[in-house]
């Protein structure tokens, strides 16, 4: 188990301890392998060099043991090699396994009526066929866990908007009259940015160029920055650049929307009041 | 004691919900494992289908990464985006029941919502403010994206579908703008579209088409309407399945940093 990270070896070790009463201290340091399963130290006795213990092998797997042995032999057979010596098989476990050996049939366990049994044909040990990269992550179920985040996000949210439009009006000015033109004429507030700047520079500049090759430059972010890390402090220069062009646009936003008054001309919005609606 | 009565009442309450909730029509509605079926239980193997056996499951995964649904992770920022975009398309078709896209009844449309329709006016608030609010989240949401680094490999092609999202939710956000017909309106979009003007090549057509003609006359109103109510709405929803969907196929939610 190596390899999981540490906090979710303790819940599931803390979760266990609950059922079975022992201590998470000792679960988890058998978890680690730093102590053998529990189980195990009551196992058989008589192991002995390259003897397999297939009663043990039988119970960690999961398997019957008859199958575990069918494909010891069959094993054997293709290596040319002789059997491994079973532990326990040859005087005490005998009567367990003599039937097998002996080629008598076992006494065949009663099938209840319209049960269907499958026979194993094959025994995959751990490490799957497939190769998944997955990594064990923390998760938690999405109902209820996120879905009540977002009930409850999109709740607050639509009764905010409402009660604030309960409260504060959209503007709506005169009838559009293409002769009389408003002064200040203002574009929306979040195109007000690049207004202030056209006020610098000429419209090809303003208007198209920072415009245009800051969105290309915004577009092509994950392509132009190769730095694998996501940690913050690996990433001091990208953090600054982008933070420098976002506080550019929302000063140029702020100073277009709130300072501009008539002619465009530089104000105070506690002075002058504010030249822009929403 | 009336409490007898009144437990009359409600046990003969509790058995017909019992009885609706155990009746074929409402199953059929309601898929096993969803907390409105008969005998829902709170286990692992409902939760997992109250999301698998569930239109949801188009849109979220069985499971999350536990800091994903932190609030301070995500802050909501793309979750809210898309609310308000749902809100928005709420909000505008019960606009849309009241408006004529010509000059000058767009402007006395608008207006009479204040004084002749039914909560015309707070509709008109919540998709002026709810449209504001929009542009706000989503720039802040790519803030936040950026700030986590998540546009980092795999999700390098999500980053620029968001790019795209951010572009069309100033375009419908700017289309809308006209619509009210009245001075801050035309002269707003005249300002604006005035920028575009400038562009090498082909800033001349294509602001001829956008606005049909040199400057902005009624025929601009009905594009932009249609543009508003219909193309680009059209064109964000594709968006928006293939920024859900990139989101998921990416290995869900980034991080933790
Ligand atoms: C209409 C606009 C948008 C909507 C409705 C939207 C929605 C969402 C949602 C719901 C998520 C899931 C995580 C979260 O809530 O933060 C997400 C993730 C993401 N969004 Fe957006 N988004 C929009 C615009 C953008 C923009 C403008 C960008 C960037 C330029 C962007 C880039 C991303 C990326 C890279 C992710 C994956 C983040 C991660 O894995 O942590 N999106 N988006």
């Amino acid at each position: 188990m190596a390899g999981l990270p540490e906090h979710l070896l303790r819940r599931s070790a803390e979760a266990k301890a609950k059922a079975t009463g022992r201590s998470v201290d000792e679960i988890l340091a058998e978890m680690k392998g730093e102590t053998p399963p529990a189980p195990a130290t009551a196992a058989p006795t008589g192991e002995s060099g390259s003897a397999r213990d297939l009663t043990k092998e039988a119970a960690d797997l999961g398997v019957p043991q008859d199958l575990l042995r069918r494909a010891m032999i069959a094993r054997a057979k293709a290596d040319g090699t002789p059997l491994p010596t079973e532990a326990g098989a040859a005087p005490a476990a005998a009567a367990a396994v003599a039937p097998v050996a002996a080629g008598s049939p076992a006494p065949m366990p009663a099938i209840p009526e319209g049960v269907r049994t499958q026979r194993l044909l094959t025994v995959v040990k751990a490490g799957s066929i497939q190769q998944t990269k997955r990594e064990p992550a923390d998760k938690v179920n999405t109902w209820p866990h996120l879905l009540a985040i977002e009930f409850v996000a999109l709740l607050v949210l639509s009764g905010l908007l409402f009660v604030f439009s309960i409260y504060v009006d959209a503007p709506l000015l005169e009838f559009a009259n293409f002769n009389q033109q408003p002064n200040p004429s203002k574009a929306p507030w979040y195109f007000l940015g690049l207004q202030e700047l056209l006020s610098y520079f000429d419209p090809m500049v303003a208007g198209i160029i920072i415009p245009g090759y800051g969105l290309a430059a915004l577009a092509f972010i994950p392509y132009l920055d190769r730095n694998p890390s996501v940690r913050p402090s690996d990433r001091k220069l990208a953090i600054m650049i982008f933070t420098f062009f976002v506080m550019g646009a929302a000063i140029l936003t702020t100073y277009g929307s709130f300072f501009r008054g008539p002619g465009f001309n530089f104000t105070f919005p506690w002075v002058d009041g504010i030249w822009f609606d929403f | 004691m009336s409490g007898k009565d009144k437990g009359g009442v409600m046990s003969k309450l509790a058995e017909t919900g019992k009885h609706i909730r155990s009746s074929q029509a409402w199953s059929s509605i309601f898929r096993p494992g969803s907390p409105f079926r008969d005998g829902y239980s709170d286990t692992p193997r409902n939760r997992s289908y109250v999301i698998m056996n569930n239109v949801l499951y188009h849109l979220h995964p069985v499971k999350v990464k536990r800091h994903g649904v932190r609030l301070s992770y995500t802050l909501c920022l793309g979750g809210m985006s898309f609310f308000l975009f749902i809100l928005l398309t709420i909000t505008g078709i019960f606009l849309m029941f009241y408006y004529r896209p010509t000059s000058p009844q767009a402007f006395l449309d608008i207006q009479a919502l204040a004084t002749d329709i039914t909560f015309g006016q707070v509709v008109r608030n919540m998709h002026r403010w709810g449209a504001h609010a929009m542009v706000l989240t989503v720039f802040l949401h790519m803030a936040r994206v950026f700030y986590h680094g998540a546009y980092k490999p795999p999700r390098e092609f999500n980053w620029v579908v968001g790019i795209m999202l951010l572009l069309l939710t100033l375009l419908l956000s700017f289309t809308g703008y006209l619509l009210p017909w009245d001075q801050l309106a035309v002269w707003a979009v005249t300002v604006g579209s005035n920028m575009g003007r400038y562009a090498p090549v082909i800033g001349e057509q294509v602001s001829f088409a956008l606005i049909g003609g040199t400057q902005i006359t009624p025929d601009t109103l009905l594009r932009w309407y249609v543009l508003h109510v219909l193309f680009l709405p059209f064109i964000i929803v594709i968006f928006m399945a293939v920024h859900f969907w990139r989101v998921r196929k990416d290995g869900g939610i980034s991080g933790p940093l």
